[in-house]
């Protein structure tokens, strides 16, 4: 019996090295593809590298590609991504904090349009929303296409809704003791939510920035259509696209590319790899 | 008095920036959708859109490449739905399991979901276009040496598929990973000592224990699967072309590509407008139904 068990064990252990080896294959190829030469990767793409050297290479041809300009793409997608789900976040539980306490049929109707915006697929809007910018320049002056606020302007709008349907949820669990007692000390509405109701909420936080951090700093359509490909203001996904549109085939530089727009959501997740693997576990039971 | 206006004044403060940045980016521009439909708008600067009716509904449904197109969605959605869910359902019983070094196996297979859909498009069109012919030739098996899968319509979308379930199963995972630690240890043990093997255990306890998380996750991979875009931008870019009724069609073109295609490469875009209308449409129908159907099982189990 016993050792029935350890063969079942050492049986589930092989299959998981297995099964994570082959996830991790894709990783390994464009690592050792980008340390070789535009020759090398055609005569022999599984092969290890030549010299490792190439690789840095690789890495300056790309840092100085004028269609790349990685510092400045990866600053544009930092600033995009941080600022987005920091406003996504603090907006959207202020929002549902004061719908889940004032119960009037007014907070009803505007939870159910904020609801709405789950089922409301992007290509449903993105024409009219494009066409919507352009309108707010004409009429007030404030250029919302290829600029960073109109492209965080449009991640509050589209990361909203799920934002507050689950802040609304996690809310009404809270008890009303805590705030009522607040209230009594003196303390303003505000101050209630800022001090007492935001430190709780934490844990929902986490898991929402971080469905949002992965969402906002991969996302290609929206950006595309909002910044452009190829305009002034990129972010990383518009670059590799703009370079991948220019470079056909030239698959040494494109694998670098790729390696060099997935270090830094890696490095994040390297850093905050435990709070992560914890927030999605739990986030993802509500 | 004064204190319900100060109420009044902060409910609607706290509400605004969510609610007002909401409204603009989706409420307004979905309603200006449902009228530019109607229209013959197109992206030409200062043109006044001319209304026509349903002209730009009726032309979509003559329309032979809009048909294949919505079949190889729906195609591509439920093969995508099986795969994903098949591949994360293995991942977390693994990761579960009494095996060393679990939550470096559970980040692992997260981590391919880390990796943004244009980004992964490119890896894999190199993996299909290189390195499997490449693999081929060092084994020496000509099937696998001679297989371009996204030179072939029939197969392309299993190329496809095969790229988004690696990229979304790891996330896929981790739900079924919070479904089942809640499955509680005592009624597998008791099972256990009442002589229950690996299966009957699966079939009479912890599935329908994980049964809401089916709910969640078949949801969450048929949204997703019917809105692809950014994985066929760079994988196919919706080639290669196939013969659909006689007619030449783009074999990888699904729908949230082909209205991009309607409206801007043959700029059109009151009727890619139109055609963003029925996705939204069957989309809510499918995706209300699934989780209809699911919760009714839900109970039932």
């Amino acid at each position: 019996m016993a050792s029935k068990k350890k063969i079942t064990r050492a049986l589930i252990t092989l299959l998981t090295v297995v099964l994570f080896l082959a996830t991790m294959f894709p990783f390994f190829i464009v690592v050792i593809n980008a340390a070789k030469s535009s020759l090398e990767i055609i005569t022999d793409p599984i092969a290890l590298p030549d010299k490792w050297s190439q690789l840095f290479a690789n890495i300056k041809t790309i840092w100085t590609s004028p269609s790349i300009r990685y510092a400045s793409s990866v600053y544009t997608s930092a600033i995009i991504t941080i600022v987005s789900l920091i406003t996504i976040s603090v907006f959207s539980a202020m929002a549902a904090w004061v719908l889940v306490r004032r119960k009037t049929k007014v907070s009803t109707i505007v939870f159910i349009i904020f609801i709405s915006g789950l089922v409301i697929p992007f290509q449903v809007v993105m024409f009219p929303l494009v066409s919507l910018f352009r309108i707010i320049n004409e009429t007030f002056g404030i250029q919302m296409l290829r600029t960073f606020h109109g492209m965080i302007f449009a991640y509050i709008g589209f990361g909203a809704p799920m934002a507050v349907f689950m802040f609304h949820g996690f809310i009404k669990s809270i008890p009303l003791e805590l705030e009522e007692a607040a209230l009594i000390d003196g303390c303003t509405k505000p101050q209630i939510f800022f001090k007492i109701v935001m430190p709780i909420l934490k844990p929902i936080f986490v898991t929402i920035s971080i469905l949002n951090a992965i969402w906002i700093w991969n996302d290609f359509l929206l950006p595309s259509l909002i910044l452009g490909i190829g305009q002034e203001l990129q972010t990383i996904p518009l670059a590799i696209a703009a370079f991948a549109g220019s470079f056909v085939k030239k698959w040494d530089l494109i694998m670098t590319a790729v390696l060099m727009a997935a270090t830094p959501i890696l490095i994040g997740f390297f850093l905050g790899q435990k709070h992560i693997i914890k927030g999605m576990v739990s986030g993802s039971i509500k | 008095m004064k204190k319900q206006t100060k109420d009044h004044l902060v409910f609607w403060l706290f509400l605004a920036p969510a609610l007002i940045s909401f409204v603009v980016v989706v409420i307004i521009p979905f309603f200006m959708g449902l009228y530019y439909s109607m229209t013959d708008w197109t992206a030409v600067a200062d043109s006044t859109p001319v209304w026509v009716g349903l002209e730009n509904y009726k032309s979509m449904f003559s329309d032979f490449a809009f048909k294949y197109s919505f079949i190889r969605t729906f195609l591509f959605s439920v093969l995508s739905v099986i795969s994903i869910n098949l591949v994360a359902l293995t991942f977390a019983f693994l990761v579960t399991r009494e095996i060393r070094f679990k939550n470096f196996y559970r980040a692992g297979f997260f981590i391919p979901n880390l990796i943004g859909g244009l980004v992964l498009g490119y890896i894999w069109q190199f993996i299909f276009k290189s390195v499997v012919p490449s693999i081929g030739a060092l084994l020496g098996i000509d099937f696998i040496e001679n297989l371009l899968l996204l030179a072939d319509p029939n197969l392309t979308l299993f190329g496809l598929i095969f790229a988004f379930t690696w990229q979304y199963a790891g996330y896929i995972m981790m739900i079924y990973v919070a479904a089942l630690l809640n499955v509680p240890q005592e009624l597998l043990e008791a099972s256990e000592i009442d002589g229950a093997n690996f299966w009957q255990k699966l079939i009479s306890i912890t599935i329908p224990m994980i049964a809401q998380a089916f709910t969640i996750t078949s949801f969450l991979t048929l949204v997703s699967s019917f809105k692809q875009y950014d994985i066929i931008v760079a994988l196919t870019n919706g080639g290669p072309t196939d013969l659909y009724q006689g007619q030449v069609v783009n074999s990888s073109e699904l729908l949230a590509m082909h209205i991009y295609n309607v409206a801007f490469k043959y700029n059109n875009m009151a009727e890619g407008q139109a055609r963003a209308i029925i996705f939204f449409l069957v989309l809510s129908v499918v995706s209300i139904a699934q989780v209809y159907y699911n919760k009714k099982k839900e109970v039932e189990m």
